[in-house]
């Protein structure tokens, strides 16, 4: 009974964290893996409180499908999260085409 | 320090609703206690393997007895992947150089995939077809054909899927399923009704239509998320 406590309250620290660390990571791919994590995390927490249809579609669709699908869209946009956007900034082409000609 | 406002934000909410649920005792019962004839709960734990011999209740009420909401369910993952599609399926033309995002993955990936592919495929149509005995289902089991389908695109560059195969194999597992919904409605007057001999509990061959029901949603998903995962991979860079 202990042990089992223990595991819970282990899991649930590394849950939390890596909830932590998908918010704050400016590099996107290891917040989209740190997302995969607490599916992960959640798939075998949904197992012990006895849900093992949630816990299978938990795993198939969490840890797999939404991390791929969302892998796939930041090799189409961009990997850093930037503070400021670049559709945000419309002299910042022109600035730099002007560094480039110096 | 966005970063930081984002995260006391949360902490704020988190507070506020741990206030409000504390009340609230973790795990415990609040649908009424199971053993009292009355609660919902309790009809369905009871009856379900005597009147429709389904050892898996869940499945049972997602089937059976809310089975137009599932109609409903595979209908809305429907209009997702075509809305997707429509948005960013590209069509290869002849003679057009094919340029792939992914580059070619090592020959130990290659080989391993190959391997795990068939048993992957296996696992998926197990957990659908025995969706009425074991845990699991319709969409769990195409969720799991899903992920082999995307291992292989993942390992080989130049696999492909037909996209007019996937359409017929859809179409064919919705059809039966609105078919199956009508059948119903025709013998005993009620969408969806439980018209076929249950069997006996526990057999692969029991619970009337439910097993075809979870047969026809497993192909319709497996159809559905490799379409989508698929068009996906294969959107080209506009850059």
């Amino acid at each position: 009974m202990m042990f089992n406590v223990i595991v819970i309250l282990v899991l649930a620290i590394i849950l939390l964290a890596a909830a932590v660390y998908a918010v704050a990571q400016k590099d996107l791919l290891y917040a989209v893996l740190a997302t995969g994590v607490i599916s992960l995390i959640l798939s075998v927490f949904f197992f012990i409180m006895q849900a093992p249809d949630v816990a299978l579609t938990e795993a198939a669709i969490g840890i797999a499908l939404t991390t791929i699908i969302f892998i796939i869209t930041i090799r189409n946009t961009s990997r850093r999260e930037d503070e400021v956007p670049v559709e945000h900034e419309p002299d910042r082409v022109e600035k730099e085409s002007k560094i480039i000609k110096q | 320090m966005k970063k930081l406002l984002v995260i006391l934000l949360l902490a704020v909410v988190a507070y506020s609703l741990g206030t409000a649920l504390m009340s609230v005792k973790f795990g415990e019962n609040r649908l009424g206690n199971v053993q009292d004839e009355g609660t919902v709960s309790a009809f369905y734990l009871n009856n379900t393997p005597e009147k429709l011999s389904v050892a898996n209740v869940v499945t049972a009420i997602v089937v059976n007895y809310r089975g137009f909401d599932t109609l409903g369910e595979v209908s809305v993952l429907f209009l997702a992947a075509m809305g997707l599609g429509s948005i960013l399926y590209h069509r290869h033309k002849e003679g057009e150089e094919e340029e792939a995002i992914l580059k070619p993955s090592s020959q130990l990936i290659q080989a391993g995939s190959k391997l795990i592919f068939p048993a992957i495929l296996v696992l998926g149509a197990y957990v659908f077809i025995h969706g009425h005995l074991t845990p699991g289902g319709g969409f769990q089991g195409g969720a799991i054909i899903a992920t082999g389908f995307l291992l292989m695109m993942m390992a080989y560059k130049d696999y492909k899927v037909s996209h007019k195969v996937l359409t017929w194999v859809e179409s064919i597992a919705g059809v039966t399923f609105a078919g199956i919904g009508m059948w119903g409605l025709i013998v005993s007057q009620s969408f969806l009704e439980n018209t076929l001999p249950i069997g006996a509990l526990n057999n692969l061959f029991s619970g009337g239509i439910i097993p075809i029901i979870y047969i026809a949603v497993g192909f319709k998903v497996a159809a559905e998320l490799t379409g989508v995962l698929d068009t996906l991979l294969n959107i080209k860079d506009k850059h």
